[in-house]
């Protein structure tokens, strides 16, 4: 599947789509990248005096780019259509802050993709590529009737 | 193996996957997955993984389907291994 074509399928919209773009997806992983914009109203209560990217929203850009696009992918793969996935579990690690205005790239790893459970290791770094965050992440296929 | 040594064994797989308000001792014979000892999906397939590599065996989508309690389980661990 082309990595437009993955986008497409996204069913995130604004101020919720953390997927700017792909730059590679395989049967192994997927890698791609977002801009986190200054200026978006989550940031202004978190910190009060200080943006700073809320940690939800790192494991939420890993989970998008990591582990939904690559779900898209696969599932695709197996030539199945209209296909969602639910967060089942997440373990992250947040080694730096990051700000807004920051791009950030995300790339997972597969660790199985078995029974419509896909579970995976994903990395973030920063534009200095310094890690920022690292942990797995696993989700359930789900069946999509509004898609 | 006996049937007690399976039982014995899937016990031991599935009790990690049991959520906090679910003891090892409720797991029994009928006890239905996701009804009776409360796990979800996600960890079910866990559980279905964790009962290939102990047994050796490679489970497929109508066998998970088909794993519905601790007997189903046995029942499929058993075909497969004598296959």
């Amino acid at each position: 599947m082309e990595r437009a074509e993955i986008i497409n399928r996204l069913p995130y919209g604004e101020p919720f789509n953390f997927v700017e773009g792909l730059d590679k997806v395989d049967a192994d992983g997927a890698e791609g990248f977002y801009t986190f914009k200054p200026g978006s109203e989550v940031f202004r209560g978190h910190f009060k005096d200080r943006a700073v990217i809320p940690g939800v929203l790192l494991t939420e850009c890993c989970a998008q780019i990591g582990l939904v696009c690559l779900g898209i992918f696969l599932s695709g793969e197996s030539g199945e259509r209209k296909i969602a996935f639910a967060l089942s579990s997440s373990e992250m690690e947040f080694l730096l802050p990051v700000f807004p205005g920051e791009r950030v790239r995300v790339r997972s790893e597969k660790e199985y993709f078995r029974f419509g459970k896909l579970k995976c290791k994903v990395r973030m770094w920063n534009e200095k590529d310094q890690l920022v965050c690292r942990g797995i992440l696993a989700g359930m296929q789900v069946k999509n009737n509004n898609g | 193996m006996t049937e007690s040594q399976y039982y014995q064994k899937l016990k031991s797989i599935v009790s990690p996957y049991l959520p906090e308000d679910v003891s090892v001792d409720q797991i029994q014979a009928d006890s239905h997955f996701i009804r009776e000892l409360n796990i979800n999906s996600a960890n079910l397939v866990d559980i279905v993984l964790d009962v290939e590599d102990e047994f050796d065996i490679v489970l497929e989508n109508e066998d998970m389907e088909a794993m519905q309690t601790v007997r189903d389980a046995m029942a499929i661990i058993e075909r497969k291994r004598s296959v």
